[in-house]
């Protein structure tokens, strides 16, 4: 037991790890905040598409570097991921917006051109892709005090948007045409939550990697709703179980020699799984019975005349049954 | 807990809704083809037509989801669009929070599951409250209640039935406690004592000051309460008047209306002009 304490203790004063496990709480927080919307607005894989654009972003960032002899060569990877993938999910969403193309092939063309771009530009800058693998893989180990300060000014940001905003986001995500119809600023909401997104996936960056950033912001919003059927406490849950897999997972890495990436998904989609596969065992049935029997009213209440007769009157047509 | 705007009339007496020689292009196909409505404070009236008569698109250009390639709408007395190049739909000064909409489609489900309580809560935000207020649980409550789900506060909104969802949207149109309430559809698919109960509460509503503009398929149980109606027939306005009678038996109790999207055989609505009687689902 003491030696347990004693192992922790040491992690906890490492600078390095200190650092990390800074840095991982705050995407495992955000990241789920954000995906919440995208799996609402089923755009699931709209993380992926816009890691796949940072990757050019890093190179471009490099190739600048490079020409401007900054030292060390990738200083400028991360603000130049910033910045394409900020540019890179406007365009999903103006794509996606003007109908022409489905959001499905703008993604697709996205997630080639990104990835193409990125090993392309990174040769130029007299790079190999090798230089590429920490991005893709993620490198939390080596997050400097800089990178500190910009997940932190970015984490903030994030949470900022996707919780302040939540009433109208969630609006604007469950039903678009209803919020355009109470004259919210549908077209604003729906950028911003493009922008939220691509700063995510600019922050997990460093923590999973631009390969594993969507299972970051996905994956604890399936345990949400697992086990949950509000909007509101998915969302709680989901952070929840990110921040946590992510300070679990690279604790692993702290004593094991794992990618500490791969280990906070690995540890998620097992959460999953377990909760997945548990839930029908611990469930509460919900009574099925009506709390509120339907009773006809005996005296002359014009209001509640609504709720007398069509209380509990289930009348399954067809298309609404879909969801 | 009274749900509905207040009793006495806005000051100015400017109609709920004017629409003035609507045009609507969809592509290629043009939609609407110089509409005029006008609906005053006060009046229920309803918008009539067969399958593909415009009664959609009308509704969904005058509360802004669509744009008008030609012609004004104003809302409440406030242009829907901004006086001078204002190209997106929704901008100009219509006061959004006195107008509820109650689109056609049930749409319960995002990717996401959310409670009854949390949809109908979303219809209080407009576009001069971007934030919950304080006490919206107990507003979404009450509304829920006034379309008799209040015990479905908390059950997810997928997981109820269609008529179900259907009130759930209604819900979500009333809890603003708008002066002015657009349905399209609001009973399709809804069984016959949903509707008396969905009429009992318009009646209700409509008595303190409500003005309703609902699209219907057929009267039926909000017959009573119609002031006026005014039908559609390949985008243009046929009959604006009194409620035309429907054919016999057609809309009386115990009519077995099995599927109201079905093209009706007969006209519907008792008007014995127009070449195609019920079978308008071109445009």
């Amino acid at each position: 037991m003491s030696t347990i304490l004693a192992e922790l203790g040491f992690m906890l004063t490492d600078p390095f790890m200190q650092r990390a496990l800074l840095a991982a709480l705050l995407v495992g927080v955000s990241a789920p905040v954000v995906g919440t919307y995208l799996v609402q607005r089923r755009l699931s894989l709209l993380g992926d598409g816009i890691g796949h654009v940072a990757l050019t972003g890093v190179a471009l960032g490099w190739l600048v570097g490079a020409g401007l002899g900054l030292v060390p060569d990738d200083v400028l990877a991360v603000p130049g991921a910033v910045v394409t993938a900020v540019v890179g999910s406007v365009l999903i969403e103006v794509v996606r917006r003007r109908g022409r193309t489905s959001g499905d092939l703008a993604l697709a063309i996205m997630f080639y051109g990104g990835i193409a771009g990125g090993v392309l530009l990174i040769g130029l800058a007299g790079g190999s892709s090798g230089n590429l693998m920490s991005y893709l893989f993620g490198s939390i180990s080596t997050v400097s005090d800089t990178d500190l300060v910009l997940t932190v000014v970015l984490c903030a940001l994030i949470l900022l948007v996707g919780l302040g905003l939540r009433a109208a986001l969630f609006s604007v995500s469950h039903d678009e045409e209803f919020a355009v119809a109470s004259g919210l600023p549908a077209w604003a909401l729906n950028m911003a939550v493009a922008v939220v997104a691509a700063l995510t996936v600019t922050v997990a960056m460093r923590v999973v990697g631009l390969l594993l950033v969507s299972a970051l912001m996905i994956v604890p919003v399936a345990i949400g709703q697992v086990v949950t059927h509000s909007f509101r406490r998915t969302m709680l849950v989901a952070s929840v179980v990110g921040m946590t897999v992510c300070l679990v997972g690279l604790g692993i890495t702290y004593w094991n020699d794992l990618s500490p990436g791969a280990t906070i998904v690995v540890l998620a989609i097992g959460v999953y799984v377990v909760v997945a596969l548990g839930r029908p065992l611990v469930a509460r049935r919900r009574p099925t019975g009506d709390p509120h029997p339907d009773i006809p009213d005996d005296v002359e209440l014009a209001r509640t005349a609504s709720g007398v007769r069509g209380g509990a009157r289930p009348n399954g047509t067809d298309e609404e049954c879909v969801a | 807990m009274t749900l509905t705007a207040s009793q006495a009339p806005t000051t100015t007496a400017a109609p709920a809704v004017e629409a003035r020689n609507v045009h609507v292009r969809l592509g290629a196909s043009h939609i609407l083809r110089g509409v005029d409505l006008r609906v005053e404070r006060g009046e229920v009236v309803a918008l009539l037509g067969a399958n593909g008569s415009g009664k959609s698109t009308l509704v969904r250009t005058l509360v802004g989801v669509l744009p008008a390639s030609e012609g004004d709408v104003r809302l409440l007395g406030s242009p829907l669009r901004a006086p001078r190049g204002g190209r997106r739909a929704g901008a100009g000064q219509v006061a959004w929070d006195k107008i509820g909409y109650v689109p056609q489609r049930v749409s319960a489900g995002g990717g996401v599951p959310s409670t009854a309580e949390e949809v109908v809560a979303s219809g209080l935000l407009h576009a001069h409250r971007l934030w919950l207020p304080r006490g919206w649980r107990d507003v979404a409550r009450a509304a829920l209640d006034l379309v008799g789900l209040a015990d479905r506060a908390d059950h997810p909104t997928h997981l109820l039935s269609g008529g179900q969802q259907q009130r759930v949207l209604i819900a979500r149109a009333l809890v603003r406690k708008p002066e002015l309430l657009v349905l399209d559809e609001p009973v399709a698919g809804v069984d016959r004592p949903s509707q008396e109960a969905f009429a009992a509460t318009m009646s209700s509503l409509v008595a303190e000051g409500l003005t309703v503009l609902v699209v219907l398929h057929e009267l039926g149980e909000l017959a009573p309460l119609v002031t006026r109606a005014v039908v559609l027939r390949h985008g243009r306005v046929v009959h604006d008047g009194a409620p035309p009678r429907p054919h016999g038996a057609h809309d009386a109790v115990g009519h077995d209306h099995v599927h109201p999207h079905e093209p009706a055989p007969t006209d519907d609505h008792g008007l014995a002009d127009g070449p195609f009687p019920g079978r308008e689902a071109r445009s």
